[in-house]
């Protein structure tokens, strides 16, 4: 059972600023929510392969194949670092997977919309990754080392996704009338889904307070949401491109770009399973697990030979 | 369920030099069948950017660590001797200023 005082020497450890380590005491529900929190980041950047991976072999030069190769690897050592991370608190990584590819896991919801043409991939880049970057410089602080550190070494990646997404913007916005038009598109589609990336309004996160407290993060999801709203405005204008927010304004006394209302129903629905690409996605990434078994059988009974003959000479 | 929990491949600690002088440090860990795979693994996760120029690779259950709860009494040899530190003498004035 935990004691009050050791709940409350936990909380003026984290208050100091310390860093909690795998041995370290902590509370059981501080143990879920890292699980929790961590492997649904982790199975973001599993999945968040998808999407882009359906352009490689269509990438419109050899150069931005290499980048596109380049990042949706990246996009993979992401998930381990996280993974891995997790794991550092006693639970498997097969259930970890078994969560995920057949139980109730969560993954972020911008990777149930699909790619429609390149210019998907590079407004991916520009506000996913970037969207991304703020949640993970952030979460680089947080309070359990393990995650902590997995987010700095992501963070350090991460902008070269997010800039090679924003040059192909700018390219594209500069190209053809065709070209504009189609980076134009994907803006539309993609704004509003990134903006519901940072998670549901502060009023309504039900986690949000308690993953405070303990600084698992270290701001709200409003707080990150307007960060990021504040540079991407600059950004788009820079390029010329248009929000798809009529309601987007300057507020001179607040020093912040106001916005309009985030379609949270639409949020909820692709939560619950309903997004274009939902079942789609979940069954390459089941496909992909278990198509790689005898890959994973194969490598294990290889190691158990050579074992064995090193045994045997021994 | 695609695989029980016997089948995770073991857990492997990896640790890189950064750079030619430096001392080895911790990267993170992985998953892998053998120390080879392991070795190809670490090279593909932890050094995609030459992070490293030599990577060790060692099963995480062969890893003797102190424990948080006897920090105190593990490490408290140490704190009672100032006289390890430099700081603890003084020098004349007239040396001190040179230096």
């Amino acid at each position: 059972m935990e004691t009050q005082q050791q709940l409350d020497d936990f909380q003026a450890r984290i208050d100091a600023g310390e860093k909690i380590e795998p041995k370290d005491w902590m509370p059981e529900r501080y143990r879920e929510q890292i699980i929790r929190m961590g492997s649904q980041h982790a199975h973001s950047e599993i999945v968040g392969m998808l999407p882009e991976g359906n352009w490689i072999s269509r990438a419109p030069s050899l150069k931005r194949k290499l980048v596109l190769l380049a990042k949706v690897q990246d996009e993979a050592g992401h998930g381990l670092y996280l993974y891995s991370a997790i794991e550092t608190l006693g639970v498997r990584r097969s259930e970890l997977i078994d969560q995920y590819l057949y139980g109730n896991a969560k993954y972020s919801s911008i990777f149930n919309y699909p790619t429609l043409s390149y210019a998907d991939v590079c407004v991916i880049g520009w506000l996913v990754d970037g969207a991304a970057i703020v949640n993970q410089t952030k979460l680089a602080h947080s309070s359990y080392g393990p995650y902590a550190r997995a987010n700095l070494r992501i963070c350090k990646e991460e902008s070269f996704h997010k800039k090679q997404g924003y040059e192909m913007v700018a390219k594209l916005a500069e190209g053809t009338p065709a070209q504009r038009k189609m980076v134009q598109s994907a803006v539309d589609r993609f704004w509003w889904p990134t903006l519901m990336m940072f998670g549901p309004n502060d009023s309504n996160s039900p986690n949000s307070a308690e993953l405070l407290k303990w600084q698992v993060k270290l701001n709200t999801n409003d707080e990150l949401r307007q960060h990021f709203v504040d540079r991407v405005v600059m950004e788009a204008e820079a390029v010329g491109l248009t929000l798809p927010d009529p309601d987007l304004k300057f507020n001179d006394e607040t020093g912040h770009w106001e916005f309009g209302e985030i379609p949270w129903d639409e949020f909820w629905d692709v939560v619950k399973g309903n997004g274009v690409m939902n079942r789609e996605r979940m069954k390459s990434r089941r496909k992909a697990h278990e198509d790689g078994a005898w890959v994973r059988e194969a490598a294990q009974a290889y190691a158990r030979k050579k074992n064995l003959s090193r045994e045997k000479a021994s | 369920m695609s695989e029980n929990n016997e089948k995770d491949w073991p857990l492997w600690e990896v640790f890189y030099q950064p750079k030619n002088g430096k001392p080895y440090e911790h990267a993170g860990s992985l998953h892998a069948s053998d120390a080879e795979n392991a070795l190809q693994n670490a090279r593909d996760v932890y050094a995609r950017r030459n992070e490293g120029i030599g990577i060790w690779v060692v099963p995480s259950d062969q890893i003797t660590a102190s424990t948080p709860e006897d920090m105190g009494s593990f490490f408290d040899p140490a704190s009672d001797k100032p006289y390890r530190h430099p700081q603890f003498y003084s020098v004349p004035r007239a040396v001190k200023k040179r230096s």
